[in-house]
């Protein structure tokens, strides 16, 4: 067998161990977090059931999620399409910072935030708040995703659609929109991932309603809610495997429709 | 900006479409950029705000004994994820490029990507389950009989940290190494071989300086946010290896020292990104 395969498996198993480990202890039948393991139980997923302000982060995460994957995906249909379609002065500079969130450290975004929020504009930290500073650093992502599906779709077709009497208007919604879609579609499934998944952010910038990561940070603290985090991570970790099979596959079917070849990878 | 009467239609009509994700991140990025460089300039007494400017707290914070090994070991930290996400990710990337059918790309791609979009927080706890004394790492080790005690150098120190960083930002590394290795003209490395060359001199005389630009940005996507990074140091860190995010957390959430907070925040974001221009710098002169 080729090395660099052999090493290709070990580095998978590398990048696996931690959410392979996940459903071990969410069904293990003890308080600690360690082997060896203590028998088969479901009580822990029974347990998260119990816990009210757990449904609650859980509630706040999922409006935050929707709200912040729809706006950072308009805004990155924008950039997208003006990237694709048109030249203009300062283009390069001006996407490029657009993109930008992408590297810069979050926590820097966090506190920078906080400040304009709290001092300058003398806001209250609240949902909206999260929701703002999420649809920024989704929306590179978005970006990405979406030049991906505009970026070589032939510019003819809505000529065509235009000679024929469209508006330009009418023409992209009839002819540019349904070849989109699927990169419409996958790049919401994964700001929503994106935002659902945010911590430090969240914890700078939530006010009294803490969403559902800074909420699991506060139980990380006491061993005793351990085996539940274990088991709502379980559930985290499949459902958000579920939404990228369906993104990839929403994402490679927009490649597919705008007559692309796979380059991989969402990034 | 060149005049509204010298812009031509399409650039009109790229400048309206792009108006909107660009003023927003003017608004939620730039300003408050600039915001957060004013008040590290101020000082904060509890809730009021002194605007006189003064530079007291970089004084304070390059001055300060623990800003400065903090910040210094933040920097250290930082590089040496850096290098050893970059080392592990190269092979990987070469593996799918090079090694792996066409049509099987995407779904190595794939399954290199998922563990990053699955619950941070959780995923950085359970390094600490891993590496932790009654931990995977020290069980197995013992059950094998390579040791006979927990080894306890992976865990609430500098090294865990890097293993744990290493893992959260894998994919951030392989795939700018993948998108160079898949331009590189495989014509090139052909002609190398009939010109003959050996397969290691033709690996490091072609592939690797064509490679070198996804090499370069996998260096940066993985350097500028680890120097920020707050959750790994807190859990797996432990006294040694915590960083400079959790200071200026500190400073903003629990001293109520903003104006320090920033300073401290600026200070790590102008270390990064004068090492980023110096490293970039030299990967020109030394690839001419």
């Amino acid at each position: 067998m080729n090395p660099l395969r052999i090493y290709a498996i070990a580095y998978l198993i590398f990048l696996y161990a931690p959410i392979l480990l996940l459903p071990v202890f969410a069904f293990n039948d003890g308080q600690i977090i360690a082997f060896p393991l203590q028998g088969f139980s479901t009580r822990w997923f029974a347990e998260l059931w119990t816990l009210s302000a757990l449904h609650d982060a859980v509630g706040n995460s999922l409006m935050i999620a929707v709200c912040s994957a729809i706006f950072a995906t308009v805004l990155g249909i924008c950039a997208a399409r003006a990237g694709a379609r048109h030249k203009w002065p300062l283009k390069g500079p001006m996407l490029s910072f657009i993109m930008l969130p992408l590297v810069l450290p979050e926590i820097i975004v966090a506190v920078s935030l906080l400040i304009v929020f709290v001092q300058v504009l003398g806001l209250g930290l609240s949902n909206w708040t999260i929701i703002a500073a999420h649809t920024l650093i989704c929306m590179p992502f978005s970006i990405a995703i979406l030049n991906g599906a505009f970026g070589n779709l032939d510019p003819s077709m809505e000529e065509a659609a235009m000679d024929l009497g469209e508006t330009r208007w009418g023409a992209f919604r009839k002819v540019t929109l349904p070849l989109v879609v699927p990169g419409i579609i996958s790049s919401l499934l994964i700001s929503f991932t994106i935002s659902l998944d945010e911590f430090i952010i969240a914890f700078f910038l939530s006010g009294a309603n803490p969403t559902m990561p800074v909420y699991i940070w506060g139980m990380l603290r006491f061993p005793a809610q351990l085996p539940a985090v274990m088991a709502l991570g379980t559930i985290l970790v499949t459902l958000s495997i579920c939404l990228l099979v369906i993104a990839e596959y929403f994402r490679r079917r927009g490649l597919a429709r705008a007559g692309l070849k796979d380059t991989g990878g969402f990034l | 900006m060149a005049g509204e009467q010298g812009l031509s239609a399409d650039s009109k009509a790229g400048l309206s479409l792009v108006a909107a994700p660009f003023a927003y991140a003017i608004v939620l990025l730039a300003l408050p950029i600039g915001a957060i460089i004013l008040f590290s300039f101020w000082t904060q007494d509890f809730i009021t705000i002194d605007t006189t400017f003064t530079l007291d707290n970089y004084r304070e914070a390059l001055g300060g004994q623990i800003y400065r090994t903090l910040l210094g070991r933040s920097v250290i930290i930082a590089l040496s994820v850096t290098v050893v996400t970059v080392v592990l990710a190269f092979p990987i990337a070469y593996f799918v490029s090079f090694h792996v059918k066409p049509s099987q790309k995407s779904i190595w791609l794939f399954l290199i990507t998922i563990p990053f979009w699955t619950s941070y927080l959780i995923r950085v706890f359970l390094w600490k389950v891993i590496l932790g004394f009654n931990g995977v790492v020290n069980s197995g080790l013992m059950g094998l009989g390579i040791i006979d005690e927990p080894v306890t150098f992976i865990l609430y120190n500098a090294n865990a940290v890097v293993i744990t960083l290493a893992h959260a930002f894998a994919p951030f590394a392989i795939l700018p190494i993948f998108v160079a290795l898949e331009k590189i003209d495989r014509s090139l490395l052909e002609a190398s071989q009939d010109l003959g060359e050996t397969r290691i001199r033709t690996f490091f005389r072609v592939t690797l300086p064509l490679a070198m630009p996804g090499v370069v940005g996998a260096t940066l996507i993985v350097f500028i946010p680890t120097i920020g990074d707050y959750v790994t140091p807190e859990l797996v860190g432990g006294p040694s290896g915590t960083m400079i995010a959790t200071m200026i957390q500190t400073q903003f959430l629990r001293l109520n020292n903003a104006p320090l907070g920033a300073a401290l925040a600026i200070l790590a974001m102008a270390s990064v990104t004068a090492i980023s221009l110096a490293f970039i710098w030299l990967n020109r002169r030394w690839l001419r």
